[in-house]
């Protein structure tokens, strides 16, 4: 019976790389990247003695911006920019700290060696005045529940119709494959957008998360992040047999996405070892745009880089997987054209 | 093939280095039922889908109407567990362009005559598996194609169910389909106006059920000890051996069926291959 098992384990390659790789992803995540610890604030000095904040500043403060001309506009545009998570605009005494709350990690943490200055300077935090997580949380689990019906429930309904044998059906029935790929991931979309605009309702009734940007700008966001995530249910669904291998499969893309897309950890405190692969998650960017429209009212042209990298991975993912996908639906109509009278010649390999 | 007559002629269908059909010809009659047997593997589905438009012929051709004349029933039902009956039939219906008064009429007289009136509103996975086939055929059926193509439509479905099932093929057959269907029983396969029988792809007998019988070489006969184990089979009881050049002197032949003619044609190839004669 044993021999048995692991004679099957060693077949069921999915298994084995769960048994091998989530142990090695857990491990690396909690070792490095489970680490609530800001070591570095990305800081603008504004104001005439801009320069003197600069040399003074503690050294968790790294002054990446100097503005002798710019004030506390100046300031609350860097903020809302993400271009720095602390701004001090100095002219007055005591000088003012600006805090971005939305980068609530980072902003605990300034916070709390600012207050430790005392009446040196002045501390405000924007955006998220009360740091309150779940004002953070809110537009990152959008961003999952959004992940979550595009890959794990898009690529269940569709294996369970290549399954029950009804795709094979549905390929040799007069329905174009576009129409077909169409009419699958469709309802998808469309559910998936109910639970957007539901989820992102019930945070603001339910936990006062603020709205401060504009809508179209989270929709355009959401429906890109929304085609990374289907074609990746598309995808999943062309390499799997059964809806267990599905789920399998989707765990591997879900788990790195909820672990390492800054949803939890902050990237920030990550080391570079590990941030990358944050970097090569569609969710880290989704939710840079999620809590950046949201909590600091973001425009498009301020976040265009997350903007831009879901729109290469939209493309690349989603076409993608739905040419896979329309290879497996139409395998004789991809190399042979049937003929318009009744005859169909071949002459080359089918595949 | 002419005269409105479906089928394939020097068909061969590879997948990769995999020959899954090779130099198989097929002729499907209108209003006649045209079996296709063989075992698991033998290339049946690939033979049905390849007619279906599934697959691309490697090489021969292909004789098949347009997608909305081809009716075609998949193996695995061929209908969706998760629908009821009716919206089965709505779906597939719309697939084929069929609405209205049309629609309606055409699926009350095929589930009519199925026995599914009564269940319409009945989840289709909630079906037995007698009455999921029945609905998997009305389906095929229902736009009223010129090839109805059935992939084993009765393997896996209870005896009473088998027979219903062949009273509607046979009754498609009647109103002017050509109907070709896969199958792994002899005893259908004997009811077919013609049949072709293959095994690893290849064609190893076709013709009327009589004629294939008829052309069985030497004869057959009943033992209770196998004395040739390379063409000796069990059918039931007794053991039956076959003696190309005639029964052996003294000894009492019986008349094969198209069980036997398979058998001995399957194990002739077998021992083609291993150098028997």
């Amino acid at each position: 019976m044993i021999l048995k098992e692991f004679r099957e384990l060693r077949r069921d390659r999915r298994t084995m790389g769960m048994l091998i790789a989530l142990p090695i992803l857990l491990l690396v995540v909690f070792g490095y990247a489970a680490n609530f610890t800001v070591d570095t604030i990305e800081t603008a000095a504004l104001g005439p003695q801009a320069d003197q904040v600069a040399a003074q500043a503690p050294t968790l403060f790294d002054v990446t911006e100097v503005d002798v001309d710019g004030d506390r506009d100046t300031a609350e545009t860097m903020l809302r920019d993400n271009v720095v998570d602390v701004a001090i605009v100095t002219g007055e005494q005591p000088p003012l700290a600006l805090v971005d709350g939305s980068a609530l990690f980072t902003a605990q943490t300034a916070v709390s060696v600012l207050n430790r200055l005392g009446d040196q300077v002045q501390v405000q935090v924007l955006f998220n005045p009360m740091l309150e997580t779940s004002w953070v949380m809110v537009p990152a689990i959008i961003g999952l529940i959004l992940a979550f019906i595009g890959t794990v429930v898009t690529s269940i309904g569709l294996v369970k119709e290549r399954q029950s044998g009804t795709l094979e059906q549905l390929a040799v029935m007069p329905i174009k494959p576009s129409a077909i790929i169409l009419g699958k991931i469709a309802p998808y979309f469309l559910l998936a957008s109910i639970d957007m605009i539901l989820v992102t309702v019930l945070g603001m009734l339910l936990f006062d998360v603020p709205f401060n940007g504009n809508p179209i700008a989270f929709g355009a966001g959401a429906a890109l992040f929304l085609f990374v995530v289907l074609g990746l249910g598309v995808f999943i669904s062309t390499i799997s047999k059964t809806t267990g291998q599905a789920i399998q499969t989707a765990l591997f893309f879900m788990l790195p996405q909820i672990l390492l897309s800054g949803m939890i950890f902050p990237l920030e405190a990550m080391p570079w070892g590990v941030r990358w692969i944050s970097y090569l998650l569609p969710l880290t960017y989704f939710t840079m745009i999620s809590q950046g429209v949201m909590l600091r009212g973001a425009t498009i042209e301020s976040l265009w880089p997350a903007f831009l990298v879901l729109a290469v991975m939209a493309v690349a993912v989603f076409s993608g997987a739905v040419l896979r996908f329309r290879r497996d639906l139409a395998p004789s109509r991809r190399r042979h054209r049937a003929s318009p009278s009744r005859g169909r010649a071949g002459s080359g390999e089918a595949s | 093939m002419t005269d409105g007559t479906y089928g394939v002629k020097d068909l061969y269908v590879t997948f990769g280095r995999n020959r899954a059909l090779e130099d198989v010809t097929l002729a499907i009659p209108a209003r006649q039922i045209t079996a296709v047997v063989g075992g698991d593997g033998a290339g049946k589905s690939t033979l049905m889908r390849t007619l279906a438009g599934r697959y691309a012929p490697s090489a021969g051709l292909v004789a098949a109407p347009d997608a909305r004349r081809i009716g075609y029933q998949s193996a695995a039902s061929g209908s969706w567990a998760d629908l009821t009956v009716g919206e089965n039939v709505a779906f597939v219906g719309a697939s084929y362009g069929l609405s209205g008064e049309r629609l309606a009429r055409r699926a009350e007289e095929l589930l009519g005559r199925a026995g599914l009136g009564d269940v319409r509103d009945r989840l289709a996975g909630d079906l037995s598996g007698g009455m999921r086939a029945k609905l998997g055929f009305c389906l095929a059926m229902l736009h009223e194609p010129d090839l109805l193509i059935l992939d084993e439509p009765t393997t896996g479905v209870d005896p009473v169910s088998r027979v219903e099932v062949w009273r509607l093929i046979s009754e498609a057959a009647a109103d002017g389909a050509s109907v070709v269907l896969a199958t792994t029983y002899m005893d259908e396969a004997e009811r077919a106006a013609s049949l072709l029988v293959l095994e690893n792809g290849r064609t190893l007998l076709s013709g009327s059920p009589e004629d294939v019988v008829a052309s069985l070489p030497g004869a057959i006969v009943e033992t209770t000890a196998a004395r040739r184990p390379e063409f000796s089979w069990r059918r039931g009881s007794a053991h039956r051996e076959w003696w190309p050049a005639g029964a052996p002197e003294g000894e009492a032949t019986i008349r094969p069926d198209l069980e036997d003619v398979v058998i001995v044609a399957s194990l002739r190839e077998l021992q083609t291959h291993r150098g028997v004669r």
